[in-house]
């Protein structure tokens, strides 16, 4: 306490004082630990129901198919089953961030497939023109929809639901009634069935654990520096040591031999696999640690106080609703890919329903302000295990989307007790 | 009513007019209306600087404005002010100072005007008639960044926080830091430090908390001292305690008060008598929507500010009958 100040000023200093006392303290595990348990009672789940998701349903299908769901094979399915889901989902934490939803995400990666699979069959054009012309085509739909929404302000709901309609009419009259366009172009049937080199595979998962282990260091090293705060190097390590072992052992499954014949070995992480990683970095980034993202949060979080704050509320709506967009063309062409076709009901049925499941079941509020867009990769790992397992099961088609309905209601049930939690307690 | 009408503490707020460019403003007319190029008259350039303890102690004394026969330009200095909504005339002919280093509290009842005016003097609304002079020098706000861009910061009822980031975060909203195109977050939170520790606010290890876990009074803090993390040289307090606790209240007031210690002339809306008294320097009323007078605080009673708010007139102060 200050001495300096005259007698009649105490009380006041005191008050000061103890305003903001209540977080002063030395930050160690034990302290780390406690506050990471009060915020999870107070509602802030974080990873943490997908983390316990995933745990729980590789033991459920495990324990039903033993011999089936965790075999090689398997384990490279579901990764690759996983990555339009993934993708898809990662476009859309930006849109929910904003308490915003887009219904014709699923469809407009149909489209984009559609455009981008009839320019290489019809009109015989290289790869990269057809890749990018889909994702023009995605740029087109998001900002057609942002514009509806932040300039005319009809709610998300209605524009894109009219444009989940409109979508599948034109996806339709591109590809035909019954019709289906193969997908012959070696680059892109790479991206989901062809395999990285094992040791490429190793050399990149190396090389993501220990870049990531190194920027958690130098920020934590950095913050001690300039005494700002931290958090205990303790977790920084363990964090760093938790993620560089989950890299290394999912290289390792993708490492073995699944091919069916003992004469040939086929093995290695989808070339699919590094694409998702590129996109969670740069997402991250932009996310946490650009003005762009932070006005993101903002715009989610009080959309007046932004304003306020001479942030352009318009621009960064149109903007999730183009990222969305442009995401769902490069999950289309994913999808795509792993299905050496399009369809004219590619992105249809519960394509979109599995990307908002993910997003939400990772922990992403459909309220807004709430999201990271790791949550796409933990909660598509835990829709593809369920779609996967549920195939293996055997279970009917009834069955599956009965089960993954519930799934995205329990997701959304916690999403929003964990709100009420938060608001019951203050945080 | 005019501006003649507001007695003997106008004819003294009169007095800086005379020298319509204070001494250290020698603002030509080639100056651009908006700063940058506006030279400070009691605050140093750096913005980072202005808010810490060490400032304080050496400098704070100095800037401390002796009696106001001085020659003082008031920061804010507005004349004749009319404000029309339709055919509804919500501000007449409002004449209304605002000094560096002193706390100006703006009283009147609901629906006085207050509201309105502050709108006014923080470019929301754009008076109908009337001059607006910041630093002597007349300009004319087209929009709330206007003002911004001048030093003049409004803090509104509702304070404008959003609850899912925290307070690092929130200070600088709109304004972040950069280095390279990622943000300066090391920067922000230092000064951020600075900023809460210059306002008495001991922030060890919590300028990361979240805003949702805050409470009002902590929420007030933040709001003010985004408000003053800028090269603010006005801030506005819209009823800054009007939800808040006993202890809490003081707390914001004593903020409140160290803000004009430091230089800056504060405008402060307030409902409560008491609150007014503790810690302004002036007393500006307004009754239904005209300016029925400026005065010092120390030359008035409790008792005369109620009548002005209520009826507009107490003994030789407000309206003439």
């Amino acid at each position: 306490m200050s001495t300096d100040l005259p007698e009649g000023k105490e009380t006041a200093v005191k008050l000061a004082d103890s305003d903001f006392a209540a977080d002063r303290r030395e930050h160690d595990v034990r302290s780390a630990l406690l506050d990471y348990w009060g915020r999870i009672r107070a509602g802030e789940l974080g990873a943490l129901p997908a983390i316990l998701g995933l745990a729980a349903l590789i033991v459920l299908f495990f324990a039903l198919r033993p011999n089936t769901f965790l075999s090689n094979q398997n384990i490279a399915n579901l990764c690759t089953q996983a990555l339009p889901i993934v993708i898809l989902a990662m476009g859309l934490v930006f849109v929910l961030l904003l308490g915003e939803i887009d219904l014709s995400a699923g469809v407009a990666s149909g489209v984009c497939a559609a455009v981008m699979a009839k320019l290489i069959a019809d009109s015989g054009q290289p790869w990269y023109v057809a890749v990018i012309s889909a994702l023009a085509v995605g740029v087109v739909i998001g900002t057609a929809i942002g514009w509806l929404v932040a300039v005319v302000r009809i709610p998300s709901f209605v524009v894109s639901l009219a444009f989940f309609l409109g979508i599948q009419g034109i996806t339709l009259r591109l590809i035909g009634d019954g019709g289906t366009v193969p997908v012959r172009d070696d680059f892109i049937v790479a991206l989901a069935n062809k395999n990285m080199p094992v040791w490429l595979g190793w050399t990149l998962a190396a090389v993501c654990a220990v870049g990531y282990a190194a920027t958690q260091l130098l920020r934590w090293r950095r913050q001690q520096a300039r005494n700002l705060h931290s958090r205990p190097v303790e977790l920084v390590v363990a964090q760093s040591v938790v993620v560089a072992g989950a890299l290394l052992l999912g290289t390792y499954l993708l490492s073995q031999d699944r091919a069916a014949s003992p004469l040939i070995f086929l093995g290695g992480v989808p070339w699919g696999v590094p694409l998702v990683g590129v996109l969670l970095i740069v997402c991250t980034f932009v996310l946490a640690r650009t003005p762009y993202g932070r006005h993101i949060y903002a715009v989610g979080g009080n959309a007046e106080a932004a304003r306020r704050a001479g942030i352009n509320v318009t621009r960064i709506r149109i903007s999730v609703f183009i990222i969305a967009s442009g995401f769902a063309a490069v999950s289309g062409i994913v999808a795509a890919s792993r299905l050496n076709s399009v369809t004219p009901d590619a992105g249809g049925g519960n394509t979109l329903l599995y990307a908002v499941g993910a997003a939400v079941i990772g922990g992403t509020s459909l309220f807004g302000g709430r999201g990271k867009a790791r949550d796409a990769v933990l909660g598509g790992l835990v829709i593809a295990i369920i779609d996967n397992g549920l195939g293996l099961l055997g279970t009917k088609a009834y069955l599956s989307f009965l089960i993954t309905g519930i799934v995205l209601l329990f997701a959304a049930s916690i999403d929003a007790l964990a709100r009420r939690r938060r608001s019951n307690t203050g945080r | 009513m005019n501006a003649g009408d507001a007695r003997e503490p106008a004819a003294r707020a009169a007095g800086p007019r005379a020298l319509p460019y204070g001494p250290a403003a020698p603002s030509g007319p080639a100056d651009p209306p908006f700063p940058g190029g506006a030279a400070r008259v009691y605050r140093p350039a750096n913005a980072a600087d202005t808010l810490t303890a060490h400032d304080r102690s050496a400098r704070g004394d100095a800037a401390r404005w002796e009696p106001l026969g001085m020659a003082v330009t008031p920061v804010l200095d507005l004349r004749g002010i009319d404000k029309s909504f339709g055919s509804v005339k919500v501000l007449h002919d409002i004449a209304f100072s605002a000094y560096p280093g002193e706390v100006t509290a703006l009283v009147g009842d609901n629906g006085a005007g207050k509201t309105t005016l502050v709108k006014c003097i923080g470019g929301i609304h754009s008076p109908d008639a009337g001059e607006y002079r910041f630093e002597g020098r007349p300009v004319r706000l087209g929009s709330p960044r206007d003002a911004a861009a001048l030093g003049i910061e409004v803090v509104h009822q509702d304070l404008a926080l959003c609850e899912n980031l925290d307070i690092v975060q929130n200070l600088f909203l709109g304004r972040e830091q950069r280095r390279g195109i990622a943000l300066d977050e090391s920067g922000m939170e230092e000064l951020a430090r600075r900023t809460l520790s210059g306002l008495s606010v001991r922030t060890m290890g919590s300028v990361r908390q979240k805003i949702s876990t805050l409470s009002g009074g902590q929420r007030q803090t933040v709001a003010i001292a985004r408000a003053v993390l800028w090269d603010s040289k006005l801030v506005v307090l819209d009823e800054p305690a009007a939800a808040l606790g006993v202890a809490q209240t003081q707390q914001v007031l004593e903020i409140v008060r160290r803000l004009a210690d430091k230089g800056l002339a504060v405008v402060l809306i307030s409902h409560n008598m008491n609150d007014v008294f503790a810690v302004s320097d002036r007393i500006a009323a307004l009754y239904l929507g005209r300016m029925v007078a400026q005065v010092r605080t120390a030359d008035v009673t409790h008792r005369q500010v109620v009548e002005l708010i209520t009826s507009g007139v107490s003994g030789d102060l407000g309206l003439r009958r």
